[in-house]
């Protein structure tokens, strides 16, 4: 038969060396591993070259040297005298301050969007579509320079400050608020305060427990509600109210006393939470519809009202579809934080801006700005993998 | 037949007009603005937000705006030392007027800007073909787009040859830098992303490291600390005598920054073909290269079409963080022009800010609505 003339080829080994896959691979591996090696040890011989030519000396011993420099913003205790670490460090808690400050408002503005966009009004649809449009498609660095130079630079100048309600006033250094004063016994406050979210948790805690072995179920909420604001309102009843406000005062050329924010911080707050708000919104809404309407309907049918059928069924499912995008969308909120440089509001990368100029340690600094954001991605995005898997949809 | 019948009608009956209650504006008010007295509510406060908003801003941008002028006296008031009645506010357009030029150029000679305009002519004139879909030769076109173009705006713009003066790149400014650093970023971040995504999924645990060190690096900081490596750390890294142009630097630095991001929005296109389509090239006998070209990257392409052009936004925007490593986009000369003293009043930064923002928009928006179209277009219908 013609068949058996064919030569029988097939041993693996007779086959070419340079044909074989997994030997291809090795090759290219360790092609690719010299070239790197070769690239970083001239990169490296480069930049010890040239360091030497600029005096630098590397490494992180600067740190410790006199800042010599004034932070406006600080939440704990600089002066020029302090080192260069703690400067660091007052920029890295502001990062912190602004971030968290903007993804608490962006959430919250974010949800309340995106639920507008599917409402069944038709007015509130509009203004939140228009909305979502307007800032999706304009740069983040422009609703900061918005908000800095087009709106609170333009403000009064504090001797004819806005008055707003409860002894607050605005004007072009900032917002001012009456601040609260803690007088004597006022500890009993937050540990009252403590006490009570511990005792919802358990509260919940057992009403679950009675509820998955019973059926009855029992008010959480309202008991809740009860527990945390009650107990600390008890607790200044019973020290006889030790708090007392310090409004902020006009004087001549300023407002005295009260709490300031400044209008570096509240552009960069407000500018991060509007523009972010926009993507959550589109989350938000991209969630609710990827949830059936079956579900929904099924809900009715089991005769829960809408509000039930919202919170208990839909919204849970939406959860699942939201989690990831909503934790990359926090991300970038963080790192949009950095644009703070723009306008002069002291965060990590400003105060780390500074410390380069002075010191000339760019690699030191660029090394600790990508450390801090890569560290604060990595636990951003650890602790909603956790609240996700906790969410996720268990598969029995 | 038909004489036992006593009537039969022999055209359809005219549609009534649906009852009073059901049609007009009032009906639809009814059903879409007041269903029940949440909704009215609603809709009050709906009303309530647009009463506050709209007006005030027409009458600043249009009514009250002032149109003509030659320095700051048209946009201030008389307290504030111009010609405006007191308490007069509205949009300073005369200032985005004069300054159009460098909103534009930025600096660049006034007597080489022709080079620009025709850079924008033949890009426009190349671009609009590449876009609709039912103009042919779509291969010339691309050729001609995204190889010919660059290379003779390159020598247009940078001149030096053929008689041409030398125009430096710090001249440069305005929505040409935006618009030079938005288009290179794109032609470079795709391929890099895709060979970048393609080193994800490799086989071989080096390459597919290198890779992911990478990307995750690079998407886990902010596009400021990748323009300060660029503008500070790479001249470091150079030897001694080399020096990069600023203006390279932060094109490294953008399209850097966008390929990790193009990456990963290729990666998820990659991970969605079925394991079938691998397998049926292996077993057609392709290799690796034509495996991806001609089977896996068309499929893959195409289902992430709106994450492409999602990237290619927010590298639109991104392209404006240039500003703090002193390079002056669009809105860098914005900014800068606050401080001209021939115009500084309370009015300009807003104008000069709006103005930006509807330059921005206007890209943005156009380039997301080309997404949908085109997503609708490439819907073959094989999606499960």
């Amino acid at each position: 038969m013609a068949t058996q003339d064919i030569p029988q080829d097939v041993g693996g080994g007779r086959a070419s060396l340079f044909y074989d896959p997994k030997v291809r691979g090795i090759f290219f591996q360790v092609l690719v591993i010299v070239a790197l090696v070769a690239f970083v040890y001239w990169i490296i011989g480069n930049t010890v070259e040239n360091l030497k030519r600029a005096n630098i000396a590397s490494g992180f011993a600067f740190l410790n040297g006199r800042a010599g420099f004034d932070v406006s913003d600080t939440l704990i205790a600089f002066d020029s005298d302090s080192t260069y670490r703690r400067a660091l460090l007052v920029g890295f808690i502001n990062t912190l301050v602004v971030a968290a400050a903007g993804i608490v408002t962006a959430s919250i503005l974010g949800f309340l969007i995106g639920i507008g966009r599917l409402s069944h009004n038709w007015l509130i649809r509009k203004i939140c579509t228009v909305y979502v449009e307007l800032f999706r498609n304009i740069p983040p660095l422009l609703v900061i320079f918005f908000w800095y130079f087009g709106v609170l630079s333009v403000l009064p100048l504090p001797k004819e400050s806005i008055e707003l309600p409860f002894g607050s006033f605005l004007n072009s250094r900032g917002f001012y608020f009456p601040k609260l004063v803690w007088g004597d016994g006022s500890m009993l406050v937050p540990v009252a305060l403590l006490l009570g979210l511990a005792m919802s948790w358990f509260v919940a805690r057992r009403a679950k427990q009675r509820q998955m072995a019973t059926g009855a179920t029992f008010p959480v909420f309202w008991t809740s509600l009860a527990l945390i604001v009650g107990l600390p309102f008890l607790a200044l009843v019973a020290t006889g109210f030790p708090l007392s406000f310090d409004f902020p005062q006009k004087s001549t050329f300023n407002l005295t006393g009260g709490l300031q924010i400044k209008p570096e911080f509240l552009s960069l707050y407000l500018a991060l939470s509007f523009y972010t708000a926009a993507f959550i919104a589109e989350i938000v809404r991209a969630g609710i519809r990827g949830v059936s309407s079956g579900q929904s309907e099924a809900s009715a049918a089991l005769g829960l009202r809408s509000a039930q059928a919202l919170r208990l069924v839909v919204v849970p499912q939406a959860l699942r579809i939201v989690i990831p995008p909503l934790t990359s969308q926090f991300l970038n909120l963080t790192k949009n934080s950095s644009l703070a440089i723009a306008i002069g509001y002291p965060d990590l990368v400003a105060v780390g801006g500074t410390v380069l100029n002075q010191t000339g340690q760019a690699i030191e600094i660029v090394v600790i700005w990508m450390v801090v954001y890569l560290g604060l991605s990595l636990i951003t995005s650890a602790f909603m993998n956790w609240f996700n898997a906790k969410m996720a949809l268990v598969e029995r | 037949m038909s004489q036992d019948i006593g009537y039969v009608r022999t055209e359809m009956a005219l549609p009534q007009p649906a009852p009073l209650r059901e049609r007009g504006p009032l009906a639809w008010m009814r059903k879409n603005l007041f269903a029940n007295p949440f909704d009215s509510v609603l809709s009050i406060v709906g009303f309530f937000i647009v009463a506050m908003i709209v007006p005030p801003l027409f009458n600043w941008a249009i009514v009250n705006a002032q149109w003509t002028g030659t320095d700051r006296t048209f946009c201030a008031t008389v307290a504030q030392g111009g010609i405006q009645p007191d308490g007069w506010s509205g949009a300073c357009w005369a200032f985005v007027k004069a300054k159009f030029g460098q909103f534009m150029f930025g600096r660049y000679p006034l007597d080489e800007r022709w080079r620009v305009i025709l850079v924008a002519i033949m890009f426009v004139a190349l671009l609009v073909p590449l876009l609709v879909p039912r103009i042919p030769r779509k291969g010339l076109n691309s050729v001609l787009f995204f190889l010919v173009l660059p290379v003779v705006s390159y020598f247009l713009l940078i001149g030096g040859v053929f008689g041409l003066p030398h125009v430096e790149t710090p001249l440069w400014g305005g929505l040409l830098v935006t618009l030079t650093l938005s288009f290179v970023g794109i032609v470079v971040s795709l391929p890099f992303g895709i060979l970048l995504a393609l080193g994800r999924r490799s086989k071989m645990p080096v390459v597919k490291m290198l890779c992911v060190i990478f990307i995750e690096t690079v998407r886990g900081v902010p596009l400021i600390t990748v323009l300060f490596m660029a503008s500070v750390m790479l001249p470091l890294f150079l030897p001694a005598g080399v020096s990069f142009d600023k203006f390279l630097r932060a094109l490294i630095g953008v399209s850097l920054f966008a390929s990790a991001y193009m990456a990963e929005v290729v990666r998820g296109g990659l991970q969605a073909i079925p394991k079938g389509q691998y397998e049926g090239a292996d077993s057609l006998g392709l290799s690796y290269w034509q495996k991806m070209g001609l089977i896996v990257l068309p499929q893959a392409l195409k289902l992430v079409i709106p994450g492409i052009v999602n990237t290619f936004i927010g590298m639109f925007k991104d392209t404006s963080l240039v500003y703090i490593i002193s390079m002056f986009d669009l809105l860098g000369v914005v900014r800068q022009n606050f401080s001209d003293a021939a115009w500084a009043s309370p009015q300009t930064p807003a104008s000069g800010l709006v103005f930006a923002a509807l330059v921005f928009w206007i890209f943005c928006f156009g380039m997301s609505r080309y997404s949908i179209f085109m997503e609708r277009r490439l819907d073959t219908g094989h999606k499960r």
